[in-house]
């Protein structure tokens, strides 16, 4: 069955498990990012120091993709540097919009390859790209302040 | 009672289907799109590839055969539904059409009807628990006239709240739907009609819903328009229709200008063909309301009394079942009374898109997951997304033992 390779077990780990959740101070730049055709939001927070993701912080409702995919953009992006931080999100788009035919790159990846199964499904791609979409406007923001 | 459900399934060549890695089909999303018995199938192919051709202007075989099913049709759903005159039964694309139609039938400055002006501080009365497509119109007229537009909430059970005094003289027409598309929940015609008499409202029913699965009587229904659509109703899709009184339709203006809906066109100005075609501009969707007319005699044909005895039947199997489920929450009535077999639920702490995603891949089973058309409802619940069972002639109660088993596997993966 195709969801076995969707619902991987780090997924539904991350899902009952978040991590980073919830919205802390301080923070240079706030989003909030809906997925209209399934109702899905995050608000997302972004804290630089320097050239430094000091935290990344949120808040959201929806399946267990989209919030999965936030706790591991969290585990990610947290502690990295910004450069790296956005090479992780091009990479993981670049998966998530292969239609299952990309090989993921683990070095960069981490944690987020097991989403590779969630590629095959066009309508959940979205769900899983959401945070990551906001993360990056965030990050142009903050950046821009 | 002589319901043969299994002859029935044989019937929606669909339903024996295979899909992908051998899962049989539980399709259980009828409140979305029903599915086809070969008698439409047939039928529609058979006039695609020996009688087609434009309705009600050629001069020569093709276009007199096309024109005399496309009117028969007409005639069989008028009589399905009760209508006193064929001429009270508009085609529309679909029911969303329909209400559009009569929402800009309203306020238009070119007819001075005084049952549809509408301005400021005119009325317009709704409810929570209509589909976007009995919403959204409305809001659009109000902002298009500077009327106000207002609703019935809806009870914490589910039925529609009537208490308050929503509908005032100042209301122009009133427009609810006779059954809800995620609670299930069929509301009190008799005394929607009976509160919008008083106040001297026009009144409309968005009967999606209903008309598939009850008999449905618009005479006796009291109200002025009715709109459904057809491929909730085993026929195809690209057909509506919009039932309304005749002499109401009489006065309003057209709504599409066009071919056909015209009676003589002059370089400044038009007259109009009577009712119905004067709110069938262009070339209609032929076959679509051929199609229409062999599902409301293949309806027919099973018995509207039976169709309605046998959903009831499975509505409460369900019920008793899905209830059993811990962390099963039903949003909608619970009682079996006044409500049809369309049951929206949450699982506890399991998003709907995850339930419908493993029951469609694991078990083959078919429903509707999200805020189903129906956004402020999910939010006056206070929840973004339910799952839909919604059942319809040829579900067995073996199917929805096949849900059962499924939500219990979606809870053993989300434990």
């Amino acid at each position: 069955m195709i969801t076995d390779s969707m619902y991987q077990e780090l997924i539904l780990e991350h899902y009952k498990r978040p991590q980073g959740r919830g919205l802390r101070e301080p923070y240079e730049a706030e989003v909030h990012h809906v997925n209209p055709t399934c109702g899905d939001e995050i608000t997302l927070r972004v804290h630089l120091e320097g050239d430094k993701v000091a935290d990344v912080s949120y808040e959201g409702q929806g399946c267990s993709i989209s919030q999965a995919a936030a706790s591991v953009l969290h585990e990610l992006t947290k502690g990295s540097t910004v450069t790296e931080s956005l090479s992780v999100v091009d990479e993981f788009t670049r998966l998530m919009q292969g239609r299952g035919q990309v090989e993921p790159d683990e070095d960069v990846l981490g944690d987020a390859v097991a989403f590779a199964g969630v590629a095959k499904f066009p309508a959940r791609v979205k769900c899983a790209l959401l945070s990551w979409m906001a993360y990056k406007d965030a990050v142009v923001r903050s950046s821009a302040v | 009672m002589s319901f043969d459900v299994e002859r029935i399934r044989k019937d929606f060549p669909v339903l024996s289907r295979e899909l992908p890695g051998g899962r049989t089909l539980v399709y259980l999303d009828s409140g979305n799109s029903s599915q086809k018995p070969t008698p439409v199938i047939e039928t529609m192919r058979e006039h695609l590839a020996m009688h087609y051709s434009n309705v009600g202007r050629a001069m020569h075989v093709l276009g007199s055969e096309s024109t005399e099913a496309y009117e028969a049709a007409r005639d069989k759903i008028a009589a399905f539904v009760g209508a006193p005159s064929r001429d009270e039964v508009v085609f529309t694309k679909n029911a969303s059409e329909a209400l559009n139609l009569l929402a800009y039938s309203l306020g238009n400055r070119s007819n001075t009807d005084p049952r549809f002006t509408l301005g400021e501080g005119d009325e317009i009365v709704i409810s929570e628990m209509e589909h976007h497509s009995n919403i959204v119109p409305w809001q659009m007229l109000a902002q298009r006239t500077g009327a106000t537009l207002k609703w019935f909430g809806v009870t914490d059970d589910g039925r529609l709240d009537l208490s308050g005094d929503v509908i005032t003289d100042r209301t122009k027409i009133v427009s609810v739907t006779h059954q809800s598309n995620v609670l299930g929940t069929v509301n009190p015609v008799a005394e929607i009609v009976r509160l919008a008499r008083q106040a001297g409202a026009l009144v409309a029913l968005d009967a999606s819903q209903s008309v598939p699965h009850h008999p449905v009587d618009v005479a006796a229904l009291g109200a002025d328009f009715v709109a459904f659509t057809g491929h909730k109703m085993v026929g195809p899709s690209g057909i509506g229709v919009l039932w309304g009184r005749q002499e109401l339709l009489e006065a309003m203006p057209p709504f599409l200008g066009g071919g056909e809906m015209i009676e003589a066109v002059w370089m400044d100005r038009s007259t109009y063909a009577p009712v119905p075609h004067k709110f069938e501009a262009g070339t209609p969707p032929i076959v679509e309301a051929i199609g229409l007319g062999a599902a409301v005699d293949y309806l027919t044909g099973v018995g509207m009394e039976a169709i309605e005895a046998h959903e009831r039947d499975l509505t409460a199997y369900a019920m008793r079942a899905l209830q059993e489920i811990s962390g099963l929450k039903v949003i909608g009535p619970t009682d079996l009374g006044d409500r049809g077999g369309t049951i929206s639920f949450t699982l506890e702490g399991i998003h709907p898109h995850d339930v419908g995603q493993i029951l469609d891949d694991q078990f083959g089973i078919a429903v509707r997951v999200g805020h189903h058309c129906a956004r402020p409802l999910h939010l006056r619940f206070g929840i973004p997304a339910t799952t839909r069972a919604s059942f319809y002639l040829y579900n067995t109660t073996g199917e929805i033992d096949a849900l059962v088993r499924g939500l219990h596997q979606v809870q053993k993966v989300f434990a």
